[in-house]
């Protein structure tokens, strides 16, 4: 069946079985691998994108779903050349080691920002505690996203 | 990552569509609506559906407070059931099992609809509705008709949706002198509940008018536990009696043993989360918190 | 970019340098395997098998053939001719490619489908059709032995049992048994350390993609050792070695499960051969942690005395459980690996250890997880035995732990078991944990707490562990020599090139190795360019597991940088007139002494370097040095690691509500990245003392083969790590750095663990509970019956 997406703001169509999941739908978008995966069963998170401005698990979802609905994933952060303060915030505190759970963690800080833009590190654990990272033990991811919300104004100022 | 099998995919425009749709396909046909409970058991090939029914452009979304029930749709997420001032302010209950259920990027699909009807023992929406003695609206090919909690759960994984009905709407009764809360213990954040208590009680006059108690994870469905129940009713509150309570909810629990824990621990776990249910649930009723 | 106050430090050489790899990660331009497509692709699934052990009596392919998509189906036999239906472990056995005769753990591989898509390969598999004959199935490692067990691997000549490697020994038995004579108080306890799974968020796979007109083999593979690998591929395949390039692009994450070589790419790599195709294959979830390498199980029994207040002996009686194949990586005279560190970091008159490994019906592995070789395993003991020991002595377990550390001046130290400890102020690191936890007032706030019902317990560990293996007169992985290379380029321009064996999963090379340039050279580190993880454009080298980055790759950057500055030396001396003695060195700049306006600052010697003037007597005409480094000896990181957990009185659950960590790790090249590195391990602790556990039934079914029942800790399980330092440089590495990768994974679980006694043992008498403490065993143990966990 022919599905159209609204990924990033773009229309994207393609052909595709219905039982297409999302994440694959996106990645085989050209360049648009950030989204990753990382397990069978919607508990690791790495699949993480925005749909209507919340995070959902875009391994849990067919593609045929999300028609009428905006996709938004990792690489819809950065515009014009200008990163996003989450990414900032990721790369000042050292928020990420081997990246692959990262595009979630980001994609869900900014969801998170955009709804509550002063969140304590408990509301930002809870917040990413649907997705898992091997690497960082999370200190640092918390200080990333509390970085972002400290700078965020200043920033957008500036742009 | 592993795949789902084949099938065909339709968008319902109607609950009678939907409805249409499951009778005319029969038992190889779904509904889909969060698809939390579904997709992740046809991408282990657990389940099979030819045919899947998208339910979720339905306008089955929405949480009204009336003169004497609050009424639910089915598709309301259950990010929505947590962040709903009304549920915090009538049943807390909702916001207790809310903050424990799966994570919060589920819970921006999950439905409470999906959650009834996926009838898993360890589902807390499940014991949240039968402690609240909450009527379901289904609706099939021939009509609506309602079913009471207490008649919902057949057995494991089976309610009394029919294979071509659809859970509409989930009924709340408000009553005079409510507090509820739940209680839950998991392995993990996110986790199944090893053992799950919701209670409610409607106080009068200081003693407990009704009480509703049931017990998720700790049977091979929602367990409402009606003998303590009945224990409770026309008695002050207290603590000894919450205990006591708890024992015989401990008692009327059938847990089985799995990774999670085995019978014994399970059974303890019944009766230490009745008591700690029931005493928030009171404190709540009386308007102080204990927490 | 934004001119935000932002951190300014930018170090040239050691310091909190941001990350340079972090600019494609925060765009989700990274390139893991599963990114990567190329022209003709097709994707491969293995077909597992569901028994545990069985026979095969037959395997039908043709409906999987039939099925549209599906371009072949590969099977044992295939295999066979082509001598592939066996390969070689990393411990000398043999472990099936695709099972052949018989299944021997359940999720061994079967099959290997190839097909358009993974969604039509994953069709395919359903349609392959195994008559299985099941035979009984031995999952207990304390029963692998027992003479009605079933024997697994009837495929090895005169292999009558399920012994998979004979007893290894280490320490003195004799001097132990006086040891124990002479004790005044003596404990035993039985401690499993159970199985557990590295699980990194990305999956193991490869593209493997070979050419048939060039005879080249291009492979795609997420993996921590690309050069043995490359190395293995020419001996198992008959290929020949300089026609085989591994690239690891972007990495999901290593933790040790990416070291081994795995049936699934031995299958990808035949399907191109025949194909004449690129192949991808990679693992889904349930795969990865039912087939590919564990960590840890271990049966441990263990005692340990003490005489006047401090510990003098230990002795440790070990089964090892390997699984169904012995595929457990460590060097090849050490097949218990470093397990014999078990002595600790206790000044002890005698310790004996003993190590038996079994085959069983489980998946093969044993050495990952950031075991550091079996380390983990043992302070695990160590640190355990040590608290039971002070609960018997009635003495806090501080305390004992201070009377029987190992002194500062007692370095280099020879340990019971044959190890030389380098370096190491102990009681130091133990007090600076001590002061940041508060100590004292932690024991104040539990006697408090205890009188009200609230159960509280404060755990120590303290370890010493050994890495970046290693002398190549000791330590070989396969025969290949566990030494590591780097060379180093210097530009005309000034800039430069390192190029290095180590592999990253995430640990940032590419950033503090050209921090250790720029500390050598005082080039800046945006101008050195690390190249990794592409084997026909690195040196040779073991790779990165063991925490060995630091101490063996990152010496070799040191030295080679050391060399290319001495070459500057000499070339600057002939650009100044003068002699290399008058010449002194500042970061950057060759000077001459006396004079120091008068010098030549790296960029000026690299330009002339390549310039047509006249160069020093006998040196060519470029900037640049190569070296492969042989490590004197192990480096030997030590913590003192403090956690406070709170136990539910009525539910069991734990808690973990502060976790202080103080690491020596010798110089810190970039304290952020070591930070970052702990807190990881930290959290892996925590998952493994609380949650994480691979499991079977009786009949051999895996019960933890998904992320609903393997279960990771979150960020609501994790507390704010608190953490500490001290600096006792390693006397024998170039920058006097150790490695601190795997010391949080060693060191978290032994004080998580003794933690939760201390919460228990005064009011409910728990002296010992098995790992994981879920709020069942918990709750076991607080009824006065642990359970161990099978």
């Amino acid at each position: 069946m022919e599905v159209t997406l609204t990924i990033n703001g773009e229309r994207v169509s393609r052909d595709v079985e219905p039982r297409q999941l999302l994440v694959h739908f996106i990645r085989s978008t050209p360049g648009l691998t950030g989204t990753h995966w990382g397990c069978d069963t919607s508990n690791c998170g790495a699949c993480v994108v925005l749909m209507d401005d919340k995070p959902i698990k875009s391994c849990t979802t067919l593609a045929a779903m999300c028609t009428g609905h905006e996709i938004r994933t990792v690489e819809s952060l950065e515009r014009g050349g200008q990163l996003d303060p989450v990414q900032m915030g990721f790369h000042e505190k050292h928020g990420l080691h081997c990246g692959f759970c990262t595009p979630g963690m980001l994609m869900t800080a900014r969801a998170l920002l955009d709804e509550n833009p002063n969140p304590t590190e408990e509301e930002i654990r809870t917040a990413i505690s649907g997705q898992i990272c091997r690497c960082t033990g999370y200190k640092n991811i918390v200080s990333a996203v509390r970085w972002a919300a400290e700078h965020e104004a200043a920033i957008k100022q500036e742009a | 990552m592993q795949t789902p099998g084949p099938f065909e995919y339709e968008r319902a425009t109607s609950v009678e569509g939907a409805i249409a749709s499951l009778a005319e396909h029969g038992p190889e046909a779904r509904l889909i609506a969060g698809g939390h409970s579904l997709l992740p058991m046809m991408k282990l090939r657990l389940a099979s559906p030819e045919h899947l029914i998208d339910i979720n452009d339905l306008e089955l979304s929405y949480i009204e407070e009336r003169m004497t029930e609050i009424r639910i749709g089915a598709l309301t997420r259950h990010s929505e059931l947590l962040e709903s001032d009304v549920l915090a302010t009538r049943f807390p209950v909702f916001g207790d099992a809310e903050q424990v259920i799966a994570d919060p990027v589920v819970r921006n699909r999950g439905t409470l609809g999906g959650s009834l009807c996926q009838a898993d023992a360890a589902e807390d929406l499940s014991a949240v509705c039968a402690a609240l003695k909450a009527t379901v609206v289904i609706k099939g090919p021939n009509g609506e008709r309602t079913v009471g909690m207490d008649g919902f759960y057949l057995g494991p994984f089976t309610t009394a949706v029919g294979a071509d009905e659809m859970l509409t709407e989930v009924r709340l009764p408000l009553r005079q002198g409510a507090g509820s809360a739940h209680e839950k213990v998991e392995r993990r954040a996110g986790d199944f509940a090893i053992a799950a208590v919701s209670a409610a009680v409607w106080l009068q006059g200081g003693t407990i008018a009704d009480a509703g108690i049931a017990l998720a994870a700790l049977g091979p469905a929602t367990i409402i536990a009606s003998r303590a129940e009945e224990l409770l009713r026309g008695k002050a509150p207290s603590d000894e009696l919450f205990a006591q309570a708890g024992e015989i909810a401990a008692e009327d629990s059938a847990p089985l043993a799995d990774g999670r824990g085995p019978v014994d621990y399970k059974r303890h776990l019944a009766g230490v989360l009745t008591t700690r249910a029931l005493r928030r649930a009171a404190a709540r009723a009386l308007q102080q918190e204990v927490h | 970019m934004a001119t935000i106050e932002t951190t300014t430090e930018r170090p040239i050489g050691f310091g909190r340098l941001k990350r340079k790899e972090d600019a494609r990660f925060i765009r989700g331009k990274g390139t893991y395997l599963d990114d990567i497509r190329l022209p003709g692709m097709l994707h491969g699934a293995v077909l597992r098998s569901p028994y545990a052990h069985a026979k095969i009596i037959s395997i039908d392919t043709s409906a999987a053939l039939e099925h549209p998509g599906v371009h072949a189906v590969i099977t044992a036999k295939d295999l066979e001719t082509l001598g592939l239906a066996w390969m070689p472990t990393i411990s000398y056995d043999t472990q099936a490619v695709l099972a052949g005769d018989k299944v021997r753990f359940q999720g061994q591989e079967v099959a290997f489908v190839i097909a358009d898509d993974e969604y039509i390969a994953r069709d395919a598999l359903a349609l392959i059709d195994v008559d299985y004959d099941p035979l009984p199935v031995v999952v207990n490692a304390r029963k692998a032995l027992d003479a009605d067990a079933p024997l697994i691997r009837d495929d090895k000549d005169g292999q009558s049992d399920n012994l998979a490697s004979p007893l290894w020994e280490a320490g003195d038995g004799e001097a132990t048994d006086r040891a124990f004579a002479e004790a005044d108080t003596i404990v035993t306890r039985d401690i499993i350390y159970p199985r557990c799974h590295p699980a990194p968020l990305e999956t193991c796979g490869m593209i493997a993609d070979f050419n048939p007109k060039t005879g080249q083999l291009d492979i795609y593979n997420g993996n921590q050792a690309p050069n043995a690998h490359r190395t293995v591929y020419a001996h198992v395949a008959g290929l020949a070695e300089h026609m085989i390039r591994i690239r690891c692009n972007d990495i999901g994450g290593g933790f040790g499960n990416k070291v081994p070589v795995y049936p699934g790419y031995v299958c990808a790599i035949a399907g191109s051969i025949v194909a004449g195709v690129p192949i991808k294959w990679i693992e889904d979830r349930s795969e990865n942690l039912m087939s590919t390498g564990f960590a840890r199980d271990y049966i441990m029994h263990a005692e340990m005395c003490s005489k006047d207040g401090r510990i003098t002996g230990l002795r440790v009686d070990v089964i090892a459980d390997h699984g169904a194949f012995d595929s457990t990586a460590q060097p090849t005279k050490f097949p218990a690996g470093f397990f014999h560190i078990v002595c600790g970091s206790y000044d002890l008159q005698a310790a004996h250890v003993q190590v038996k490994a079994v085959y069983t019906n489980k998946a093969p592995g044993g050495v990952a997880y950031r075991c550091s070789f079996r380390i983990t395993e043992a302070v695990y003991l160590v640190e355990r035995m040590v608290d039971a020991l002070a609960l018997e002595m009635k003495v806090d377990p501080v305390q004992l732990r201070m009377r029987s550390f190992i002194a500062p001046d007692q370095f280099p130290y020879e340990t019971t078991t044959g190890w030389t400890y380098d370096s190491g102020n102990y009681a130091a690191t133990m007090h600076e944990a001590m002061r940041i936890a508060g100590y004292d007032e932690l024991r104040r706030e539990q006697a408090e707490k205890r009188a009200r019902g609230e159960l509280m317990g404060i755990g120590t560990s303290f370890f010493t562990e050994g890495v970046g293996a290693g002398p190549r007169k000791h330590m070989d992985i396969l025969g290949l020599a566990m030494n590591d290379g780097a060379d180093l380029r210097v530009h005309p321009s000034g800039k430069a090139m390192v190029s290095i064996s180590a592999q990253t999963q995430g640990q940032g090379h590419e950033t503090t190795f050209a921090q250790i340039v720029a500390e050598e050279l005082g080039i800046p580190p945006e101008d050195v360019q690390v190249r990794h993880g592409d084997t026909d454009r690195t040196p040779y080298g073991l790779g990165t597991y063991g925490s060995r980055s630091t101490p063996v790759s990152g010496a070799a950057v040191a030295v080679v940088s050391r060399k290319v500055r001495d070459r500057a030396r000499l070339i600057a001396a002939t650009m100044l007139e003068t002699r290399a003695e008058d010449l002194a060195w500042e970061k950057g700049r060759w000077y001459v002494k006396g004079d120091p306006e008068k010098g030549a600052m790296i960029e000026e010697i690299a330009a002339y370097a390549y310039s047509g003037e006249a160069m020093p007597e006998g040196m060519e005409g470029a900037l640049d040095a190569q070296v492969i480094y042989d490590p004197p000896n192990l480096t030997y990181p030590c913590g003192a690691y403090i956690a406070v957990v709170d136990v539910d009185p009525d539910t069991a659950a734990v808690t973990v509500r502060r976790f202080i960590a103080v690491d020596d790790c010798g110089v810190r090249i970039n304290p952020m990245i070591v930070e970052g590195q702990i807190h990881g391990g930290l959290a892996e602790g925590i998952g493994i003392a609380l949650m994480e556990v691979i499991t079977f039934d009786d009949e051999g079914n895996c019960l933890n083969g998904s992320f609903m029942d393997y279960l990771i800790p979150t960020a609501l399980e994790c507390p704010d790590f608190e953490l500490g330092e001290t600096v006792t440089p390693c006397p024998h590495h170039p920058l006097g750095a150790k490695g601190v990768g795997e010391s949080p994974n060693v060191g978290s679980p032994p004080a998580i663990v003794n933690a939760i006694i201390d919460a228990l043992h005064e009011t409910h008498g728990v002296s010992h509970v098995d790992m994981p403490c879920t709020p069942a065993r918990v709750w076991a143990a607080m009824q006065g019956r642990p359970e161990p966990p099978q």
